[in-house]
């Protein structure tokens, strides 16, 4: 696709341990346009965390990476560390979920943010500070000029995850990465942590990755959402039509299992068994197969391939929820979903 | 909460529950007078955010720590009253789960080991009996005894750990059990399986429940009544139902607010709260929530709003409660800021 500014094609990771590798990431595509927000959504261990910081080259070395991902035509994949830290924070930056472990306790915040601007842009220490202060205004801290010199722990949970965007944005990134970066807060914190990130989203014209395992998050925030399962990608689609049409039986079951105002209390939560696979030891067929509903014989035989459907709805399923797609609807078996 | 039936039907009966430690930063007021009843049977829902004070209060029912002041009746007794042995005895029927079940679980014990080890402490039968009951309680939260009943807690899923906590919990046949986030460290599938297996003990045993959590979808959804707890306080308490379809304090639109929906229809969450909690060392004057509500005036900042009912079961500490039900009680200044009142609450008993 053009016009991308990153776009990832068929990314595996491998983790060599002491037993059978980990096939943690397989064969993950996706493309993220100027301005979009795209969720990638799963549980525990899908993956969703390790195919991004793959692209950013955060993986241990341990990790073997092969693919290809693409910002701004550039290839990432097998770039060494120093060539790609000009990338990092210039092109693509990271808020991680735990604001506390990432800052330095022994040092003010604004020097953290000042720090940051220095590490990409060659200015003076005056300059880099009055350029935190503008950072701390700009992620809507009140007082900016006398919380520069606090320390970390004289500030909340949600200023601390402010302070953290702050030194994202340092070098204003095309692409900010969100890594549940609002897990750890409350509930109204994560609204404020979550609408501040959509407005400075529009006011720098950045795209946002949120990689969270909260599918109603990603339903709220995010133009479209990738859910992953062992390692793949497993349905994408528009937020909005994700939620109304859901394909996957597996993203239905992650949808029905949500805890929602609107149910009834008491209501038993439809809920499916066992879990995710053993990575290094992966079933034939389906990875979702041994939990799945729907569950066939051609399920556990062949693996089904993630297709595009229907327009800009891709899953990868032979039997989805709802029948059969119009178009390239593999074996039009009777689909099995209710 | 204050006419809800008759005391002594009862199962729990907190009443102005204070607790405050001193901190170098000066003394937090962690919990600040809050009542409550939990009836046999019921769950009681308490949703509250970092700092509410609403873990310190689940640990003072149980008097550990002891609240500074203020009763606590448990099946007709008063905790706070109580010492040693009696203490023990009373607490036998009232059992804890919190939010790490490996915290909670010794690494060094097998899951029937740290099963009976509740059955030991309270010398209940003898060995072969306690065996009994061990495989008994494993098959109830849906664990294989044979399989995982030798197994030690760095063997188990976090979804198996917490099963194990609870098998711990209900081993004794307590009468209510106290949940602090129980099930916020697991992921959301597994999250689903164990709330049903709440639900499931609820019927099979006719446990009552104290369930704490910040998440209120997730608090509705195993609830019979809601109380929204805020920087010590309890601001509102009512039947879930009615807390969400017509919340009453503004901070409990806040919350509902904030809740990412997944239906197709649902916008997104929005913040209708600005700036943070204030610090529990210094809580504002009056009402506790002014500082951060869209609705505060001066009387806010003078007076602290008394918990009043304003529909049947539902009650709020607020002088400018949101319209609704308030305009039905036609109480003090709530009936002049209520210009739309609704009239579909018209069972209110005057």
């Amino acid at each position: 696709m053009t016009g991308a500014l990153l776009d990832v094609e068929d990314l595996k990771v491998t983790f060599a341990g002491r037993g059978r590798p980990v096939r943690a990431v397989d064969g993950v595509s996706y493309s993220v346009h100027p301005a979009q927000t795209l969720a990638v959504v799963g549980e525990s261990g899908s993956g969703k965390t390790v195919s991004c910081r793959a692209v950013m080259g955060l993986l241990p070395q341990t990790a073997v990476t092969t693919g290809s991902a693409r910002f701004a035509g550039t290839q990432l994949i097998g770039l060494t560390d120093e060539q790609l830290r000009r990338h990092r924070g210039a092109d693509i930056a990271m808020v991680f979920q735990d604001p506390t472990r990432s800052l330095n306790p022994t040092m003010r915040v604004g020097g953290q943010i000042a720090e940051a601007v220095r590490a990409h842009r060659p200015v003076s220490r005056p300059q880099a500070r009055e350029q935190a202060v503008d950072l701390l205004r700009l992620v809507r801290i009140p007082l900016p000029e006398r919380r520069f010199d606090e320390y970390p722990h004289q500030l909340s949970g949600g200023m601390r995850q402010r302070v953290m965007i702050a030194i994202a944005l340092a070098c204003r990134p095309r692409l900010l990465i969100a890594d549940e970066a609002t897990t750890a807060l409350d509930v109204t914190t994560q609204a404020q942590i979550m609408e501040l990130l959509l407005e400075l989203q529009a006011e720098l014209g950045m795209a946002l990755m949120l990689i969270s395992h909260d599918l109603a998050l990603a339903a709220s925030y995010a133009d479209d959402v990738i859910v992953m399962y062992a390692g793949r990608v497993v349905e994408q689609a528009p937020a909005s039509r994700l939620f109304s049409r859901v394909r996957m039986p597996y993203t239905q079951a992650l949808l029905e299992a949500i805890p929602r105002l609107e149910r009834p209390a008491h209501a038993p939560l439809p809920v499916i068994g066992g879990r995710p696979p053993d990575l290094s030891a992966l079933p034939a067929g389906c990875p979702f197969a041994p939990r799945c509903r729907h569950a066939a014989d051609d399920c556990r035989a062949t693996e089904p391939p993630l297709a595009e459907h229907e327009p800009g709805h891709s899953w990868a399923c032979w039997h989805p929820v709802g029948g059969p797609a119009g178009r390239l609807a593999p074996g039009n078996a009777s689909g099995g979903a209710a | 909460m204050t006419s809800q039936g008759p005391a002594e039907a009862a199962l729990l009966s907190v009443r102005d529950l204070v607790h405050h430690f001193p901190t170098n930063a000066g003394v937090v007021q962690a919990v600040s007078g809050v009542s409550f009843d939990v009836h046999p049977g019921e769950t009681l829902g308490i949703v509250g955010e970092t700092g509410s004070g609403k873990s310190t209060l689940a640990r003072c029912v149980l008097q550990a720590p002891r609240p500074a002041s203020g009763s606590v009746t448990f099946r007709g007794t008063d905790l706070t009253t109580l010492h040693g042995t009696a203490l023990l005895k009373a607490r036998r029927h009232l059992q804890m789960m919190f939010q790490d079940p490996f915290g909670s679980l010794d690494p060094k014990w097998t899951v029937r080991t740290l099963v009976e080890e509740p059955l030991i402490a309270y010398r209940t039968g003898d060995r072969a009996a306690r065996r009994q009951r061990v495989a008994e309680v494993l098959e109830l939260v849906g664990l294989d005894p044979a399989v995982h009943g030798r197994r030690r807690p760095r063997e188990l899923s976090g979804g198996q750990a917490q099963r194990v906590a609870i098998a711990r919990a209900v081993a004794l046949s307590p009468a209510l059990l106290i949940c602090d986030e129980p099930v916020s460290s697991l992921d959301v599938l597994i999250q689903a399986q164990v709330l049903n297996l709440f639900e499931q003990l609820r019927a099979e045993l006719g446990l009552s429940y104290l369930f704490i959590a910040h998440d209120l979808a997730l608090v509705k959804q195993v609830s019979d009544r809601v109380a929204v707890m805020y920087l010590g306080k309890l601001c509102e308490v009512g039947p879930g139902e009615m807390v969400y379809r017509k919340p009453l304090h503004p901070y409990t639109r806040a919350l509902l607010d904030s809740v990412p929906g997944t239906a197709p229809a649902a916008g997104r969450a929005t913040t209708t709260i600005s700036g943070e909690p204030p610090s529990p060392v210094h809580p504002p004057s009056g009402c506790r929530f002014r500082t951060r509500c869209p609705r505060a005036r001066e009387l806010c900042a003078a007076e602290e709003p008394p918990m009043r009912e304003l529909a049947t079961g539902h009650s709020v500490a607020c002088h400018f409660p949101l319209e609704g039900a308030a305009a039905e009680a036609g109480a003090g200044p709530a009936a002049r800021t209520t210009a739309r009142s609704e009239e579909r609450i018209g069972e209110t008993p005057r």
